[in-house]
């Protein structure tokens, strides 16, 4: 019996011929038009990407991505390995311009700023956005030092307002509980949970524009990826969050909007409540219900 | 695991289709007693009804299995939520068939009146209806659910002009009230199955197009 159970027969004809001609341009290196809903448009952007390539060497790693990632949401990204979401995420704060063979095209803006221009100060660029890594990577030094890191290295001395954002921040990332009577404490005695939530308190001690999160949980188990997506789910409304993420349950809990990458290309962008129940293209479909990718 | 998911909405699909099998059976078995007047076919169904119900709650803990286990989404969540509600539809489906046997029953031991109504043509339109709306769910088609919907308007007209014809008739014979008021209910069990049928039929085009048709016609 066929898997496919909910196509009628005509439409799933119509269906896989627009499919196999997006298939068959992605073979021939084009790009494709992404699907967006039409919802996303009425969205305020935090991030706007207009007409981004980018090449690794010779090969093409994006391909003409269009997006605007809403303010003060959860997108998250999703797809195969390979498709380039890490790479589009890195490409929103310039750590891909850490490697010397890059080449990009295109515009990408950061509340109507440009971030792709000669004039931009890349480190001043980098301040106004967050990033947390798959691996927890706490410094080397105390809780406290740890989430005031960004302000000390900013010049500021005052010691109250040191410790109201250490606090503030270790709140915000649901850390201050377990924490606020070992402030001096080495941050590598902390478990991997723990240390990613100090990342991202680290990261938002700063009042970050947009926080990149790249994987956040691959490496915790169960429990710390639940205070994890808790936590995602509080910062929503204050913090502008774009997710990079392989499980998709993750990225149908925690995120407003979910964007499809497969070969370098968006393909759908939309509420996650749409992309999970009824997505527009069966690419989408067969990749969000486990049957390719 | 994602091709177990892939096993186990295959056999639920097939679970569906034997409830559906069952019940459409009962249905035009309930008819087929009320008209020819045959009490002991009429209760066969009353007694088959527990079969369809013990098989509903199997359905169900499948769905349920099935969601807790796999998380499906997009198609595959689309497709486990309307068995869920077809089954539900199916089960009362069945009682309602079973509610026509008990009438069957009943009238089969009275004697029969002379009447100008005909249920036949209403009980055929309903049966049509229950399978074409299995039919829909079996092939993934919004084009036979949508069918299944406009000709639910016609049993409903269908019905009014039977309980019209009712009415009358108990003015004209009084001493044959509980008799008519009866074959009244028949009719109302009728016309709750092609409700049912419909139900069924909006669940298929949920199925497919992710789309909620209830209270809302087919043009719109």
């Amino acid at each position: 019996m066929s898997t496919t159970l909910a196509t009628p027969p005509q439409a799933a004809a119509t269906a896989v011929q627009d499919r196999d001609a997006r298939l068959l341009a992605i073979s021939r290196g084009e790009s494709i038009p992404t699907e967006t809903h039409p919802s996303i448009a009425n969205q305020a952007p935090v991030v706007e990407v207009e007409n981004f390539n980018l090449w690794y060497g010779q090969k093409q790693a994006l391909y003409n991505i269009s997006m605007l990632i809403p303010k003060h949401k959860v997108t998250a990204l999703i797809g195969p390995s390979g498709c380039g979401k890490s790479t589009l995420l890195r490409s929103v704060n310039r750590l891909n311009d850490l490697l010397s063979t890059v080449r990009i095209e295109g515009n990408m803006r950061l509340n109507g700023d440009p971030i792709y221009h000669t004039s931009v100060d890349v480190i001043e660029l980098r301040k106004r956005m967050g990033m947390v890594f798959q691996k927890p990577n706490p410094f080397p030094m105390s809780i406290y030092e740890n989430v005031v890191y960004a302000l000390r290295i900013d010049g500021e001395r005052n010691r109250a307002v040191l410790d109201e954002v250490c606090e503030r921040s270790l709140r915000g990332a649901a850390l201050w509980d377990e924490v606020k009577d070992r402030l001096k404490e080495s941050a590598l005695g902390m478990s991997g949970g723990q240390q990613q939530r100090l990342c991202i308190a680290r990261a938002i001690a700063a009042e970050p524009e947009v926080l990149l999160l790249d994987e956040p949980c691959s490496a915790l188990d169960p429990i710390a990826t639940g205070k994890i997506e808790d936590l995602i789910q509080e910062l929503r409304g204050s913090y502008s969050v774009l997710i990079v993420t392989h499980n998709m349950q993750q990225a149908s809990r925690t995120s407003d909007f979910t964007a499809f990458m497969y070969l370098g290309r968006l393909i759908e962008y939309g509420p996650t409540q749409d992309i999970f129940t009824k997505p527009l293209l069966n690419e989408t479909e067969d990749y969000v219900t486990g049957r390719f990718g | 695991m994602t091709k177990h998911i892939f096993r186990q909405i295959d056999a639920l699909k097939q679970q569906i289709l034997d409830v559906g099998t069952l019940v459409e059976e009962s249905i035009s078995r309930a008819i087929s007693a009320l008209i020819n007047r045959d009490s002991a076919l009429a209760q066969r169904i009353i007694g088959d009804d527990d079969v369809i119900d013990h098989m509903e709650v199997e359905v169900e803990e499948e769905c349920l299995k099935i969601l807790a286990l796999y998380q499906p989404v997009a198609a595959d969540l689309r497709f486990v939520v309307a068995a869920l509600k077809i089954n539900n539809d199916l089960e009362r489906m069945g009682d309602l068939a079973k509610n026509i046997a008990k009438r069957a029953v009943w009238l089969g031991k009275r004697d029969p009146i002379d009447l100008p109504i005909d249920f036949r043509q209403m009980a055929m339109q309903v049966q049509n209806m229950v399978k074409q709306s299995l039919d829909a769910f079996v092939t993934a088609s919004p084009a036979i659910a949508r069918q299944v919907r406009a000709e639910d308007d016609e049993v409903d007209e269908c019905r009014s002009r039977i309980r019209d014809q009712i009415m009358k008739l108990i003015e004209l014979r009084p001493e044959r009230t509980e008799y008519l008021l009866k074959l009244n209910s028949v009719s109302k069990h009728l016309e709750r199955l092609a409700d049912m049928a419909t139900n069924v039929a909006e669940d298929v085009i949920y199925m497919v197009e992710g789309e909620i048709v209830r209270h809302r016609s087919n043009d719109e």
